[in-house]
Formats: C-alpha cells, structure tokens, sequence
C-alpha cells in the first residue's frame, strides 16, 4: 500500500486525467457517434457516404496514429488548445466511430414495419429517428455499447505517451522515485478492474431500467 | 591487473592472437595479462583470464561466453546509436565496453540492449543484462532492488534553450510563459513539476522529442542531467546552448544486480585504479563541449 499513499498526489492527478479524458472523451464519442450512425442509415445519399468514409477512415487507423495527428500534426496548422485537449478529441473522434456503428447496428434491429409505419403517419426522418427508432435501437446496444466504453476507458492510457500525466504515465514516475515498476502496474491494473466493474454494474442497471417484454 | 601502455598493448595483442589461435581449447596463454581491443585507439586493454569467485553475474556471463549490457541510445555522446551505420557511441558506452574488457570480453563479445529509464531496475531484478550503464542515477530507493557500482560521473540538472534565446539565463527565469519539455516521468520533470509548479511542462519518452520541439519553437528550454544537455548542445551547435549552473546532484553509478558484492568490488576497482583511461573516455567523447570534470570517487557503501 506503501507505492499508493507514499505517492497519493500522483495518483489522484493521474486518475483525474484518466476520469477526465473518459468522461470528456466518451462525451464527444457519445454524441458524434449517434450523429454519424444516423448519418450511414439516412435516406440523404451525401450523408450516409460521408458517414461510411469517416467510419472506415478513423476505424482503420490505430489509436496511437490517430493521437500523433492530434498531438503533432494539429499545433502545426493551429494554435494548440493543450495536450490534454488534443488527447480528449483523438479519444472521442477514434471512439465515435465504434459508437456510430454499434448505432447502426442497433437500427438494423428494430422492424423496418415500425419505420414505415412512423412515415405512414407523416414524421419527419428526424422524428422517425429521435422518437420511434432510436428509443427501441438504444435498449438492444446497451451491452456493446458499454464494451466500447470500456475499451475507451483503457485506450485512455494511450494519452501517457503524448504528454498527459495519467495513470499510464505513473509507472515512469514511480519507478523514476524507485519504486518497483511491476508493483505499481499491478496497482494501476486493480484501479482499472474496479473502474470497469462500475461501468459494468451500470451496464447492468441500465438493461434492467429499459428492458421491453419483446 | 597491470596496465600496459597503448603501444605495448598493441604488440602483446599480435602475440595473444597468435598464441590464442594457436590453442584452440581457448586455454588461457598469458595469465593476468591484457590484449588489446578490437576497436581502434581506446584506451583499454581486454584483460585475459579473469578470475570472479563468488559473482553470479560473472557466472552467468561465463556460460554465455558474452556480455549483455543495458544502456541508453537517444543521448548524443553519452548513450547513442546511429541507426544508420548501427554504431553505438557515447561516454557511457566506452565505459560499460571498458568494464567488459575488465572482465576479458572484447567489443565482438557485448550484446548492448537499449532498456528505457522505467524498466532499468526490473530488468536487472530479472537477469536479462549483466549490468546497466546510462545516465543511471544513484538513489537510496533505487538501491532496495539493485546495487551501484561508481559513481563514475557526477552532474546535475540543467537547461538547454535556443541559440537566439537570451531570456532564459537560468532555473531562476522559469515562469508560467515558459514551457519546459523532459523524459516522461523523469526526475528533472518531477523536480520542475514541484518547485515550479507554475511553469508549464510537457513530456515525450525521448529526449530528442523533446529537442526537436525545443528547436521548432513549441517549447522554450529542455531540462534533464546536464551530461545529456551538453551532448545534444555538440550536436545541434547552431540551433540550442545549454545555459545556467547545474541545480540539482546526480551521481551516475554502474547498475548491477542486488547482492554481487564481488562484481561491484572489480568494477569500484577499476574505476579506482583505471589510471587516465577514465579521462582518455571522457575526452574522446565529451572533449568538445569544453567542460572540465574530474572524475568522483567511488563510494564503496
């Protein structure tokens, strides 16, 4: 326990970041992601090609080369907001594009009858959207979903390697301060087995809040 | 352990070739003597026929039939690779390939494994090298999972800013529109983190990340053990300096593993009575930058 309270300023800056870039991170995945798994299934031809070159575009590209466009590329063409910024929207853009698809999949759930039924009464796309398909697709992707999350949560420790102190950047500290580096990533690892087992416990409690007798 | 000079070293290293290729069973043919290297004009000699009883390190060493030692390769003059002509330079590396000669391996007998700062001591604990030179701080902490041999360098914090830059003179002219850039996680950041916790500070896991920001204006001075700085100054004349006094201590020991006394004794012996090799090192690779240091006593603890 000496490796936690000896350094516990560390280690709260550390999982304050790592809280930060999940909750800021999966904000903007959460929200661009339903945006773009609208766009791939929309009647508008631009909107679902531009959807489906964005998905395939970020998704094929790994994570860290995504964070080297944020992090070096971008204070090229822009003053830079700060690393720990740039580390926010690598995440959330990289992450989007898993949420737009586990969107689509989604949809693709629910009977095209309740689509053409909600057209037949003469909404919109936006309303066909917001209130008859999504409602329905969202209670079928709460367990995928929250994969994603997850792999977000620890995708989060790229971030280390671009100059944000979080909890994948302790162990240099820590060893730097001579600690045993082997004991200090057992730490981090319980850190992250008990953030998952929250988001997994409010997996659980939202499949229970939306469940529908099908 | 005599030390011959170059010239006899190198006429004693005709003759050993010639007797070593003679006897085939690799039987020793001049005990307690030295050959010389197979590297031009270093200013050691590979000691033949040594005897270690009691080091576990040499033990294994022996059975290998060679020697893996850890350092660095991102520190010009110090710990460096080119990768283009895959040659490793550096005061650190001429002194880890003078304590290989020490112990009878020659430069075709070394493997060098480049091991990033964080895994330094965990490798050691481990076994995978034999021991570690590079830029490695001597530290209490540290000595509760390893053993140093040395110090061999003595040096400190420094600062390294732009040529054209004359507003940073010192530690004392950081301020909040000042970034300073160093090793993740490393000492000097930490040391920066703490005492100016209004300065703005970035962290890449090489130090020629950190340079090369350095130099395209992203951050304003670059801080780690001056020894690194003065190696990139030689590097990059025109572009950075390094400025101001050293501010902290850092004692540069050899990392060996925990309880190897007699491997620690050979290599405190060494540097003890090394006699001008140590200076020979320094100035063939650290000469240019025109600093003036001696070399510290070992502690023996």
């Amino acid at each position: 326990m000496g490796v936690i309270f000896d350094h516990i300023d560390l280690w709260a800056v550390a999982l304050r970041n790592t809280l930060l870039l999940f909750f800021a991170g999966g904000g903007i995945a959460l929200v661009l992601g339903l945006i773009v798994g609208a766009m791939r299934v929309s009647p508008v031809p631009i909107a679902r090609g531009f959807g489906t070159v964005y998905v395939n575009l970020i998704r094929n590209t790994p994570l860290t080369l995504v964070f080297f466009a944020f992090a070096f590329g971008y204070p090229q063409l822009l003053p830079s907001p700060g690393y720990t910024v740039l580390a926010i929207w690598a995440l959330g853009i990289y992450t989007a594009t898993y949420v737009a698809e586990v969107v689509r999949a989604g949809v693709n759930t629910v009977p095209v009858g309740q689509a053409e039924a909600a057209r037949a009464i003469g909404l919109t796309f936006g309303q066909v959207m917001t209130l008859v398909i999504l409602p329905q697709a969202v209670r079928s992707v709460v367990p995928p979903m929250m994969s994603v999350f997850i792999a977000l949560l620890k995708n989060t420790t790229v971030a280390a390697g671009f100059s944000v102190l979080e909890l994948g950047s302790v162990r240099a500290y820590l060893s730097e301060r001579g600690e045993n580096a082997l004991i200090v990533l057992l730490w981090v690892a319980v850190i992250f087995v008990v953030l998952v087992l929250i988001l997994s416990f409010v997996q659980r409690r939202l499949e229970n809040a939306w469940r529908i007798a099908r | 352990m005599r030390h011959t000079r170059i010239l006899t070293g190198a006429s004693v290293a005709a003759a050993a070739a010639l007797l070593l290729s003679a006897c085939s069973s690799g039987s020793p043919s001049n005990p307690g003597g030295t050959t010389g290297s197979d590297i031009d004009g270093v200013p050691w000699e590979v000691a033949t026929n040594v005897e270690l009883d009691g080091s576990p390190t040499f033990d294994a060493i022996k059975d290998r039939g060679k020697v893996i030692i850890g350092v660095k390769e991102d520190q010009p003059n110090l710990g460096y690779l080119d990768v283009t002509t895959n040659e490793r330079t550096g005061f650190d590396i001429d002194i880890a390939r003078w304590i290989a000669a020490s112990l009878g391996y020659d430069e075709d007998d070394i493997e060098f494994k480049a091991i990033a700062s964080a895994n330094r001591e965990q490798a050691l604990v481990n076994g995978d090298i034999d021991y570690y030179v590079g830029t490695y701080s001597i530290t209490d902490k540290r000595k509760e999972q390893i053993d140093f041999a040395g110090p061999y360098f003595v040096t400190g914090q420094g600062l390294l800013v732009r040529s054209d830059d004359d507003t940073i003179t010192s530690e004392a002219d950081l301020n909040a529109d000042t970034t300073v850039c160093s090793a993740t996680g490393s000492t000097p950041i930490q040391n920066i983190r703490e005492n100016y916790p209004e300065v703005p500070t970035e962290e890449f896991d090489l130090y020629s990340a950190c340079v090369e920001a350095l130099i395209n204006g992203d951050v304003d001075a670059v801080t780690t053990d001056q020894a690194i700085l003065i190696g990139y100054a030689a590097l990059y004349p025109d572009e950075v300096k390094v400025v101001g006094e050293p501010f902290t201590e850092e004692r540069y020991g050899v990392g060996i593993a925990k309880g190897d006394d007699v491997m620690r004794a050979h290599i405190n012996d060494l540097f003890e009575d090394g006699g001008t090799v140590w200076e020979e090192i320094f100035e063939r690779n650290l000469g240019d930058s025109g600093a003036k240091v001696d070399q510290p006593d070992v502690d023996r603890y």
